[in-house]
């Protein structure tokens, strides 16, 4: 992954309202199937790189999101 | 079996029995309270400090059976210690303020509940709640002004524009009680509710969950701990607190399809219990049940003379600690202004003000416990999906850390816009609670050392800011006074405080002149940086319903 210390991506809480703004992210998935989720979630990632601009933050957020395959249950 | 001996507390002949009294009718009681739980004890005993009178029923004799609510937090203590009670709590119950959250076996996030110092009471003590029922009831049998009565059963309501009159069930029979107000603390499954058929809207959580309460022999951590997917429950979450009398509480997730009584059978719970804590733990059972849960709340909290408080007008999920606790804080708000109502210096109107602050504090509590409960235990795949990326980011990221949720625990709710609070004037607020907010404890020194908390009495009172006491503002009638100054006598009226460590002046942005009005509940009404008397009195005629 990227060296944290030095990247310009940011590590601690950017959000004011953590949990409102997850849970919006949630509810915005509520109702999608599976392939509507990858569409949704496609069209959000670009909008979201393009607000943030800087090509190598998104670069170590490529880098940084590899992390999330390795949450969930082991046994399901 | 329970360490705890329940003790049968005894029913005695209600004299409504015997006749109506000498003059031919029977006595009319100013506040008739349903429910010996966590809520209608305390409210007893709220009231009784302020000279009114209740009876208090309950259809059983004893407490509560199993430990059931047994987080008790900082603002819930602070409420029980004005009747002598909450320092028994705390040296029975267990103090925390941090906690611990695992992924699969390895710590991701740390919390500690209490990052300030100099507050009388911690964050939390946990203590089942049988005991606190215990010191409750010990306190109200010693009070002349509460009437507990057991094995008293409800099992009719008439309510009319002036009061209520009800049917009680003895073992020798029924009897009416007439009363002004009847106030039902009976829980989620309110008999009162039922027999008023009033609505209980909400949502319904499928997932199952065991709590195994186990006295333990071995070293046990104080924290809380919860994990997502520990090894020794690989699909599923856990979540750990200890209680007092070395017992500890586990609370597993069990999915939507668990048979609850298979579930619930001994050599199962054992079988959990010893992949988590290995072969060579020790362990006997004190309690097991198997719960789902809901979230509800009534459309209003008060129905003609008709009052509803703590889990009877509202019910959360459990993570978060936010069922007990805001059933405390609804009678802490609600005695003060019935009593008002009664002694007839407020409007019955002071009562709205209860339904509106205790539901927006009902809604605050159930939106954090259904977000906690859908991180907890996610509803569809894409929630899933979200949840399990930020377990995982959360090993590097702190800010996923701060996602993380696992119950995001109770405190004070804010009940902002409040019709009874005086909106701010003065807009240079640096910190400091702001009008809704709950008051914040820090170090006094008045003669001996104590806390702010132990200056706020049972009716209003001023805290204020002044280098000399000819500084102060002139107090209006019914609000008492708090000098906050480095030192100098204070006038008639007010109590002199010493800044002991300087964290009320910083806690409460204090300069020269800044005031603070709290309500007997310990929320601000209102703040200045300068009143007038003239200011003071509007805020205090506001903040009892009469403004």
């Amino acid at each position: 992954m990227a060296d944290a210390a030095t990247g310009a991506l940011r590590r601690t809480l950017n959000l004011r309202r953590p949990d409102e703004v997850y849970n919006a992210i949630i509810d915005a998935h509520r109702d999608l199937n599976d392939d509507q989720c990858r569409a949704f979630d496609a069209g959000l990632i670009l909008l979201l790189a393009n607000h943030v601009g800087d090509a190598d933050v998104i670069g170590e957020a490529l880098v940084a999101a590899r992390l999330s395959l390795n949450g969930g249950s082991r046994a399901g | 079996m329970s360490s705890y001996q329940y003790r049968h507390y005894p029913y005695r002949r209600p004299t409504e029995l015997d006749g109506p009294n000498l003059d031919g009718k029977s006595k009319r009681r100013p506040v008739v309270i349903v429910g010996a739980g966590l809520a209608g004890p305390t409210l007893a005993l709220a009231l009784a400090v302020r000279g009114v009178a209740s009876v208090l029923l309950d259809e059983d004799d004893t407490v509560s059976n199993g430990s059931r609510s047994i987080c008790q937090a900082q603002h819930s203590l602070e409420t029980w210690d004005r009747f002598g009670i909450a320092r028994r709590m705390v040296d029975k119950g267990i103090t925390w303020e941090q906690g611990e959250v695992y992924l699969h076996d390895t710590p991701i996030y740390h919390f500690n509940l209490a990052p300030e110092p100099g507050h009388k009471f911690p964050a939390f003590v946990n203590l089942q709640q049988y005991y606190v029922e215990e010191y409750l009831f010990d306190r109200c049998l010693d009070e002349k002004l509460i009437d507990l009565r057991f094995r008293n059963k409800v099992v009719d309501v008439r309510p009319d524009s002036k009061g209520v009159s009800l049917d009680v069930e003895t073992p020798d029979g029924r009897y009416t009680l007439e009363a002004d107000w009847l106030v039902a603390c009976d829980g989620v499954r309110s008999a009162v509710r039922h027999l008023l058929d009033l609505p209980f809207p909400g949502e319904v959580f499928h997932d199952q969950f065991l709590i195994a309460d186990i006295r333990f022999t071995s070293e046990l951590p104080k924290e809380r701990r919860f994990w997502f997917y520990p090894s020794f429950h690989p699909t599923n979450s856990v979540l750990l607190h200890r209680q007092a009398d070395n017992v500890l509480r586990v609370d597993f997730q069990l999915g939507r399809d668990a048979d609850p009584e298979e579930e619930k059978k001994p050599e199962n719970v054992d079988r959990r219990l010893r992949q988590m804590f290995g072969p060579d733990a020790t362990w006997e059972h004190e309690w097991s049940s198997v719960y789902t849960f809901t979230c509800r709340m009534m459309d209003r909290f008060v129905q003609g003379r008709v009052i509803f408080a703590g889990d009877a007008a509202h019910v959360v999920s459990p993570f978060g600690a936010r069922g007990g606790n805001a059933a405390v804080a609804d009678v802490d708000n609600l005695a003060w202004k019935l009593a008002r109502v009664l002694a007839g210096t407020s409007p019955a109107s002071l009562l709205e003000s209860y339904c509106n602050e205790r539901r927006a504090a009902a809604q605050e509590n159930i939106l954090n416990s259904t977000r906690s409960t859908d991180f907890i235990t996610p509803k569809f795949p894409a929630s899933r999906a979200f949840r399990d990326a930020t377990l995982a980011l959360a090993r590097e990221f702190p800010f996923a850390r701060s996602l993380v949720n696992s119950g995001r625990l109770s405190v004070p709710t804010v009940q902002p816009g409040s019709s009874i609070d005086t909106p701010e004037g003065d807009t240079d607020w640096l910190r400091g609670p702001a009008p809704g907010t709950a008051m914040v404890d820090a170090p006094v020194v008045n003669g001996r050392g104590g806390f702010l908390v132990d200056h706020v009495g049972p009716d209003f009172t001023l805290i204020a800011f002044a280098a000399r006491a000819a500084d102060l503002p002139a107090l209006p009638a019914g609000m008492a006074g708090v000098m906050v100054a480095r030192e100098g006598a204070a006038p008639l009226g007010w109590t002199a405080l010493q800044d002991r460590d300087g964290l009320v002046r910083q806690r409460y942005d204090g300069r020269a002149g800044t005031a603070y009005l709290i309500r007997p509940d310990r929320y601000v009404a209102a703040r200045w940086r300068r009143p007038d008397a003239r200011e003071l009195a509007a805020a205090l005629q506001r903040a009892t319903g009469q403004g």
